[in-house]
């Protein structure tokens, strides 16, 4: 356990992280939009929780932080998912292209 | 390399794997069954770092959650078959370059950084004390942000209903002639 250090856990986070960034620059459609932000969340809490146990073990305020980004995120997803449910119905197509109408 | 150390990069591996293929792959249900096996692999990371109760969190909430509410927009909104249009060329380098030029800027600032790992107090992450102080009234406790992200679920819950409710007025007929 030990031998692992934090710059490794740090670095499975970033890379995730870009991951994630990469897919919401290339992806044109809401839904996989939407998967690629739940990535970068997700890497968030990885550096939240390994912070907590490596460089605070007294304390729990990360865990407490990785928790209520689940909360959140969970929210986010489902109101997500209500809009795009919303913008199929009015416009047939999810992809933020065809949704342009207020594009200045 | 101990045992521990070679799951560590196992799971490792089966994060990121997973992870570029559910953003690179042309078919949105595969995409969505392998965001899910990356959010396995991250509750797999929790176990691993010894925080059990943010792992069964993790997979009940995202895992059986939100992937599912997912999967079920993709049905609801999309033939689930047909593939997704491939962005341009050039979008590809330039998200490429620049998710690249990220990743390296910032391992070259977490490998400088030095962090100073003196952690000689035992990490004690059970769910007593998470649950004492989730719900504690001191200075240390979380008892606000408790009963704020209640109120917010509640309001996100309403929210969905009210923008996902379909519109019965007269003059403003739905394309689709399925009765609900």
């Amino acid at each position: 356990m030990n031998e692992i250090p934090l710059t490794h856990i740090l670095f499975v986070s970033t890379a995730l992280f870009f991951i994630g960034m990469y897919g919401l620059f290339t992806r044109r459609n809401i839904i996989t939009m939407l998967m690629s932000i739940e990535l970068m969340l997700n890497s968030v809490n990885i550096n939240f929780v390994a912070f907590n146990k490596y460089l605070f073990p007294d304390k729990l305020d990360g865990i407490f932080f990785s928790l209520f980004i689940i909360t959140i995120a969970a929210a986010e997803a489902a109101v997500a998912i209500a809009i795009i449910i919303n913008l199929y119905r009015s416009h047939n197509s999810i992809d933020v292209d065809d949704a342009t109408e207020m594009k200045f | 390399m101990n045992i521990s150390a070679i799951i560590f990069y196992a799971i490792s591996a089966l994060i990121l794997g997973a992870g570029i293929l559910a953003v690179t792959s042309v078919k949105i249900f595969r995409s969505a069954i392998w965001l899910l096996f990356s959010l396995i692999g991250i509750a797999a990371l929790y176990f691993w770092m010894q925080v059990e109760f943010i792992a069964a969190i993790q997979i009940v909430v995202y895992v059986g959650g939100i992937v599912i509410l997912i999967i079920f927009s993709i049905f609801l909104t999309q033939q689930s078959g047909k593939d997704l249009p491939k962005p341009t060329l050039s979008k590809t380098v330039f998200s490429a370059l620049a998710a690249l030029f990220g990743i390296a800027f910032t391992f070259n600032l977490i490998n400088h950084y030095g962090f100073d790992n003196i952690s000689a107090t035992p990490f004690n992450a059970s769910v007593n004390e998470i649950g004492i102080q989730m719900l504690s009234t001191s200075s240390h406790g979380f008892i606000l942000p408790f009963e704020v992200v209640s109120m917010l679920l509640l309001a996100s819950m309403i929210g969905c209903i009210v923008i996902a409710m379909k519109t019965s007025t007269s003059d403003a007929t739905p394309l689709n002639n399925k009765e609900d």
